[in-house]
């Protein structure tokens, strides 16, 4: 299979993502959104495992090690969007600026 | 094009597609739902390039628990009537924004590996991952397995009601 199949579409999956993090007014949906971006970076990593043939199967192992820090993130955030919603009843990112 | 790359472009349309849609559907929970999809046609891309230990781990730790975990953040965190829009007013910037990083990223990658081919001569079986992972990369495992620890007890911490101190 060609490298260049994966590259462009977590090239792809990063820019949805990146918009989904500027875009959206839902803390929650903004988490999404960087989820989708770590997802592309996930993509590259498998791809130039693959590709490389590694002995160590970094990429791979590393791809894991990022699902691992995905989850612990988007534990994390998903906790810090529940407390901001118990102390200002909205997680409307434009409200809680303002 | 062989047929492996011909299903790996029916994936990648339906991860693309649906990632499109998740970032901009109005309905809360058909974003969450639309992103099941998305990660589970990743999981089959992964399956494409060899990695099929990664790819059953993408499905049983994102599909299976974090968009759990989304959905019920959306449904904790329902808003009563209040603002429709889902989108802030600076939508076309972000647009812009990640239109650039998506193009330029993409013909980075183009320029830079244009004609090299996966051969696929290492498969990823959860055997040989296995062995990278305890052989080879245990400090790491054991420093992430600190962190994940570190990150679900400040998750405990920071969404306890805090009324009782």
């Amino acid at each position: 299979m060609s490298l260049l199949y994966p590259l462009v579409l977590s090239s792809a999956l990063f820019g949805i993502g990146l918009y989904g993090v500027l875009a959206r007014r839902n803390a929650v949906l903004m988490l999404l959104g960087v989820e989708l971006m770590l997802n592309a970076v996930n993509l590259n990593l498998v791809a130039f495992d693959a590709w490389f043939a590694d002995q160590l199967h970094t990429g791979q192992v590393l791809t894991l090690f990022t699902i691992t820090l995905a989850a612990a993130e988007i534990g994390l955030g998903l906790a810090i969007v529940l407390a901001l919603f118990r102390a200002v009843r909205t997680v409307d990112v434009d409200e809680v600026g303002r | 094009m062989n047929l492996t790359e011909l299903v790996f472009v029916v994936l990648a349309v339906v991860a693309s597609g649906s990632a499109l849609l998740a970032m901009t559907s109005h309905q809360l929970v058909h974003s969450a739902l639309w992103l099941v999809v998305t990660l589970g046609a990743v999981a089959g891309c992964f399956v494409l390039m060899t990695a099929e230990f990664v790819a059953w781990v993408q499905v049983l730790v994102y599909v299976g628990s974090v968009v759990v975990l989304v959905i019920f953040a959306l449904m904790l965190t329902r808003q009563t009537g209040g603002t429709t829009a889902e989108v802030t007013g600076n939508r076309w910037t972000a647009a812009v924004l990640g239109v650039v990083a998506a193009v330029g990223l993409g013909a980075t990658m183009i320029a830079g590996f244009h004609g090299q081919r996966i051969e696929g001569r290492r498969i990823g079986t959860a055997g040989s991952i296995g062995d990278a992972l305890f052989n080879d990369w245990v400090l790491p495992f054991e420093i992430l397995s600190g962190v994940l620890l570190a990150a679900l007890v400040g998750a405990i911490v920071i969404s306890r009601s805090g009324d009782d101190h």
